[in-house]
């Protein structure tokens, strides 16, 4: 029925579902080796398979696979299939995706080792609290993959959804904790706040192509260029404005760009290991890859990406300050997150796709390697998490140690590692875009790179230099965490350094994404910056000389100064500025904004309308009140059943000569 | 091999038969297991009587199917006509189908008069299928009412304390809603001198006359869905109602009232629909919207479930009313029969999950004997099985693409965005909505630290328990991933129906 390569597709698809299925549903058969077995062996074939694809669609230049896997359903003549599209946009995230998972399953298997503790020793859904993450794990990497290998609108919708539960599950995984569960219903209802303007983007796209089959929406888009809408009366909107932000709103819950960012630092209540794979590598990424996917629509709305390129931008700066107050470990890798979305996102709305996935698949792998090193100093420490406990690990943690470095190095830009080449060329794009809001953008990237490097190496240094202040009994049990943890690191880190360099003359200015991304000629900035690029090496060389590497060293050194050196300094600049400190510390107030506005606004609304529309008038005046009038009426009309005959007669006599009188007169 | 069986008659009284049969021999001895095992053995085979419906149902036609008919009351023209079309076989199967689960889910729990429990939903499954398969108005009218009776009897014999509030309200709600119906079909019997429902399709009739007709079913319909501002009657019953009466009033009986917007509202007073079109999306938006917030602040689950019940029931008549603004505005009928679908498989779809999600309610009223929110928390601890359960029927009830919620409430807001930006959002407001209110009930129930020593003392689901919880997990996991052959039954009807109601009658 299907082709060889779309089984194999499929293939890649089902595995992590049956593994999940299997360490879900045979939890206790399977035992806790089983569980973790079946599930990597399912990860493990998807990756491979998708090496495969990557190798046959990149190097033996095979056709791009479109297919369709059944139909969802037919209505009004049109035909909502369920169906992959794997071109090589898709097959580099899914290589991404797979390789991440991967590596987070093994890691697993270190980091939850112990779980037992983390839940009430009466709790039954402690007992089997090891198999079940494993499956939520596999069961996430299923719907991530269902998202990126989509061929239409609403198996996207369906992929998106999907790793928003898992998502969900998996923040509030230790179900016992008020502040997790906190944390993933309002994940949720975030993250549902953006999915309502995605729906109404995929409802604006369904009306106007018929359809919601990419390709065919993608070669009929520019029919609808010119097409204006009145969404309010009197004033008419470019329809591919409309669509293009309301999808883009779905991007924001899912990418956490200001100002629906504020569920992901808080996500950070769930175990490290899906830290590292949903809330910085992949899922978070969704935003990312589907405006890259979308771009022959977004290339038709200056307005759109503008607007990307803005929110982008102050996404990427003002996050990243947040990054320097945090004592919580996970929160600065979090707020780091935050700001590298927005990177990602100022490229997109420069209409530097390439570099936006680029950066994507770079700081898939440098941020989960952030995360793991991350959970692997928790380990270390028995799950302390703040900062201020820390110090001088590196000797205690070697591997954890030089990997975090490597890690750290990538992320900001250091010449030769994998987020240079990624986030000098957003940079340099911005610079060369044309549309309003690229000076503002332009501007927050580079103050950026400063923040970066700053809020990473006061982790850095806090964390495995200076003085140990952790107390005798921690110091004591430090040591390096298992092979399962390490290991991980390791083949993280390897990518962290060499993919930049191996891949940013293909990704980025080669025709890689021909075919799946488009760009139009004016918004061109990639063809640009291609004219003046000579190579990697080049590349290299060239960025010692240009600001942002100047920012970052600039960045680097400050964060030495003020945490190895002068470490009086930062205490007294929160005391100078304890406004700003405060701020920081408060996270702009927007959280409480939310929680005030929309949380107990809502339920206040809600309450109003229940006790006073419901309760009151509805059930008060209308229907009491009516079964009280109807008992009133009868209380009167009982006094006329006297039970006297002659009354009877009386009124009967009284109303012949009524009707007598009516009928002659 | 079917073909030549009534199978319409078997299906409505096979069950209402086999009720009498249970009320005859069952007895109290076992615990009514007699009465158990008829009931249960009746129920079964309904459904598989009920099975060929679907399968052997013609989907390429709008005609109706299956159709009997035989003479009844012949001085007034009644007769005993059957019949069903894609708009209501749907609703058939999932009568046959809730009744099952209805009846395993009494099994341990009822304890007091168990034959006559078991009797009154097998009479009133047969009642049902009736009311959806009458083609002539007086026999609905009939079915109709006597569907009432089995519901005043279940709520008020195995209710809550506060039963006799909520059954006569409920009684009299619906009753009087149903007498302004009756006028309606005496009207028409007069004007076409007959009470066969396809004539009065057809029927001829001025704009003024339709408008009152138009408000006479809107009376009787508008309370059974329930539409805004005629539901308070649903909480009320929902909270005094034993589990296995909430779950058919959920799952079937709300859908009864919409079901009339399409067999009657609609074909007979199209231009006086068309005319109240705004109406009717106004009061099905207000559903949505309004509730939706209500439903956020309840501290009864039950109370919960029955306004998220409203609020999803406003997708179902904005489906249904959603077409002539479509016309309007794109001056085309293409996407009103998306509308309309929608609304059928979101009744569908809602029978499941509401069904669901007072079962869910039960299973944990049946261990601690309490709905309130607040007496739980950390469920899952104690019953992680069927706190699985409850998360994916509380994503169900959110709506997540996947699960039987999404499909129909997908369909209906991307039809109304062709009649109206704004309608379609703030129907599409349900995904914030729905998501909280269902969402933060199972983060204050299921999640968090056990709370109390009672609900230390709560048992996981037993294999009973387990046996409908899986059933309705099956279904709704189905018909979110594959609503194709759902979707398949009902084109006809619905393109036959949008055609109807396009042509003026003026």
């Amino acid at each position: 029925m299907f082709s060889d390569m779309e089984n194999l597709t499929l293939a890649i698809v089902l595995a992590p579902l049956l593994g999940s299925a299997l360490a879900g549903l045979m939890s206790d058969t399977l035992g806790r080796k089983g569980a973790h077995r079946v599930t990597i062996t399912g990860v493990a074939v998807s990756l491979f398979l998708s090496l495969y694809l990557f190798n046959h669609l990149v190097f033996a230049g095979g056709a791009t696979i479109n297919q369709s896997v059944y139909t969802w359903l037919v209505s009004d003549g049109i035909r909502f299939e369920v169906g992959f599209l794997v071109d090589r946009l898709t097959v580099l995230m899914m290589v991404v995706v797979t390789f991440v998972s991967l590596m987070v399953h093994i890691y697993t298997i270190g980091y939850m080792a112990d779980d037992a503790h983390n839940w009430p020793q009466e709790s039954l859904a402690g007992r089997n609290s090891y198999q079940r993450f494993f499956s939520y794990i596999s069961l996430f990497t299923f719907s991530m993959l269902m998202l990126v290998m989509a061929n239409n609108f609403l198996q996207l919708f369906f992929g998106w959804e999907a790793v928003g539960l898992v998502s969900y599950l998996l923040i509030g995984f230790w179900s016992v904790r008020e502040s997790a569960i906190y944390a993933n219903l309002k994940a949720f209802l975030v993250n549902r706040v953006g999915d309502f303007g995605f729906l109404l983007g995929i409802a604006a796209v369904l009306m106007y192509f018929n359809s919601l089959d990419y390709v065919t929406v993608f070669e009929n888009a520019h029919l609808h260029k010119d097409v204006m809408v009145e969404v309010i009366p009197g004033s008419a909107w470019s329809l591919m404005t409309l669509i293009c932000i309301l999808l883009f709103i779905g991007a924001m819950g899912k990418s956490a760009q200001f100002p629906l960012h504020i569920w992901l630092p808080d996500s950070m209540e769930g175990p490290t290991p899906i830290s590292a794979l949903i809330h910085a590598a992949t899922m978070v990424t969704a935003g990312i890859f589907m405006v890259a996917r979308v771009s022959p629509l977004y290339e038709l709305s200056e307005t759109a990406l503008s607007f990307i390129m803005v929110i982008g931008a102050i996404t990427a700066l003002f996050m990243g300050f947040l990054g320097l107050v945090q004592n919580d470990i996970k929160r600065v890798v979090a707020y780091s997150t935050l700001s590298q979305l927005g990177y990602m996102t100022v490229a997109l709305g420069a209409s530097a796709y390439a570099a936006g996935i680029f950066h994507l698949m770079t700081h898939a792998f440098f941020k989960a390697l952030l995360f793991l090193a991350a959970g692997s100093v928790i380990i270390a420490m028995h799950h302390d998490q703040d900062m201020r406990n820390m110090g001088g690990l590196r000797k205690y943690l070697p591997i954890t140690w030089i990997t975090s470095l490597i890690g750290s190095l990538a992320l900001i830009g250091a010449p030769g590692f994998a987020g240079f080449f990624s986030k000098d060329l957003i940079i340099e794009a911005v610079g060369q875009s044309q549309l309003p809001g690229s000076g503002f953008a332009y501007a927050a990237v580079l103050a950026g790179v400063f923040i970066t490097a700053l809020y990473s190496f006061r982790m850095y240094f806090l964390v495995f230099h200076g003085k140990e202040r952790m107390d005798e009994h921690t110091r004591h049990h430090l040591h390096e965490t298992p092979w399962v943890v390490t290991l991980p690191l390791i083949l993280l880190a390897i990518p962290s350094v060499v993919i930049g360099y191996l891949m940013v003359d293909e990704l980025a200015f080669g025709s890689f994404f021909a075919g799946s991304i488009e760009v139009a000629k004016s918004h061109d900035v990639l063809a640009v910056l291609g004219a003046n690029f000579y190579g990697a090496f080049a590349m290299i060389l060239h960025g010692l000389l240009t600001a942002p590497f100047w920012l970052a060293a600039a960045g680097v050194a400050t964060a030495y100064v003020l945490y190895m050196r002068a470490t009086w300094i930062p205490a007294m600049l929160a005391e100078r500025f304890s406004w700003l400190h405060q701020l920081l510390l408060n996270k702009y107030h927007m959280d409480s904004l939310a929680a005030g506005i929309f949380g107990s606004g809502s339920r206040w609304l809600g309450m109003g309308l229940w006790r006073f529309g419901d309760t009151m008038v509805i059930d008060g005046w209308m229907v009491n009140g009516s079964a009280r009038s109807v008992g009133w009426v009868a209380s009167v009309l009982r006094h006329i059943q006297s039970g006297y005959l002659f009354h009877y007669a009386f009124t009967m006599i009284l109303g012949l000569l009524g009707l007598f009188l009516y009928f002659i007169v | 091999m079917f073909a030549d069986l009534p199978l319409l008659s078997i299906t409505i009284w096979l069950p209402i038969v086999g009720g009498l049969l249970v009320l005859m021999v069952g007895s109290e001895r076992n615990n009514g297991f007699e009465a158990k095992v008829i009931a249960l053995l009746v129920s079964l085979v309904t459904f598989v009587a009920s099975i060929p419906l679907f399968t052997q149902f013609d989907s390429s036609s709008w005609q109706m199917q299956f159709t009997e008919l035989a003479p009844w009351i012949t001085t007034v023209e009644v007769n005993y006509h059957l019949g069903v079309d894609g708009f209501s076989m749907p609703l058939i199967l999932l009568t046959t189908f809730m009744t099952i689960i209805v009846v395993i889910a009494g099994w341990e729990v009822i304890t007091f008069k168990v034959a006559q429990y078991m009797a009154s939903f097998l009479i009133m499954e047969g009642l049902m299928i009736g009311v959806f398969s009458s083609l002539d108005a007086m026999l609905f009218y009939v079915f109709w009412e006597a569907m009432l009776i089995p519901m005043f009897l279940i709520i008020g014999i195995w209710g809550g304390d506060n039963r006799v509030y909520a059954t006569i309200k409920f009684f009299l709600y619906t009753f009087i809603g149903s007498l302004f119906m009756l006028v309606a079909l005496i009207y028409l019997y007069l004007e076409i001198g007959s009470f066969a429902i396809l004539e009065m399709h057809t029927a001829g009739l001025t704009l003024s006359a339709q408008v009152l007709i138009f408000f006479a079913f809107l009376f009787a319909f508008a309370v059974k869905v329930p539409m805004w501002p005629v539901h308070t009657w649903l909480p009320d019953a929902h909270v005094q109602a034993p589990t296995g009466g909430s779950v058919i009033l959920a799952a079937i009986m709300l859908k009864l009232g919409a079901y009339g917007f399409v067999r009657f509202s609609l074909p007979i007073a199209p231009d006086a629909s068309q005319a109240l079109d705004e109406l009717m999306i106004l009061l099905s938006l207000i559903a949505i919207g309004y509730i939706g917030f209500v439903a956020l602040v309840q501290q009864d689950m039950k109370k919960l479930i029955a306004y998220s019940s409203i609020s999803h029931m406003g997708f179902v008549t904005l489906g249904f009313f959603i077409p002539f603004t479509i016309y309007q505005s794109t001056g085309s009928w293409q996407g009103a029969a998306m509308g309309m679908e929608g609304a059928m498989v979101q009744m569908i779809a809602h029978g499941f999950v509401s069904g669901a999600m007072f079962l869910a309610v039960g299973v944990m009223y049946d261990r601690i004997h309490s709905r309130e929110i607040s007496a739980y928390g950390g469920v899952v601890h104690q019953m992680p099985k069927f706190a699985g359960f409850v998360v994916l029927f509380a994503m169900a009830n959110a709506g997540l693409p996947g699960t039987a919620g999404f499909v129909g409430e997908f369909m209906v807001i991307v039809s109304a965005f062709k009649a109206n930006f704004w309608i379609a959002l703030i129907a599409a407001l349900t995904l914030i909505l729905g998501a909280a209110y269902t969402l933060w009930m199972v983060k204050r129930v299921i999640f968090g630290p056990v709370v109390s020593d009672k609900v230390a003392t709560m048992q996981d689901i037993n294999g009973r328990e387990l046996l409908f919880m899986s059933l309705l997990a099956l279904a709704v996991l189905l018909l979110g991933l594959w609503p194709a052959p759902l979707l398949e039954v009902m084109h006809a009807s619905v393109a036959h129906l949008l055609q109807h109601i396009a042509i003026s009658k003026l």
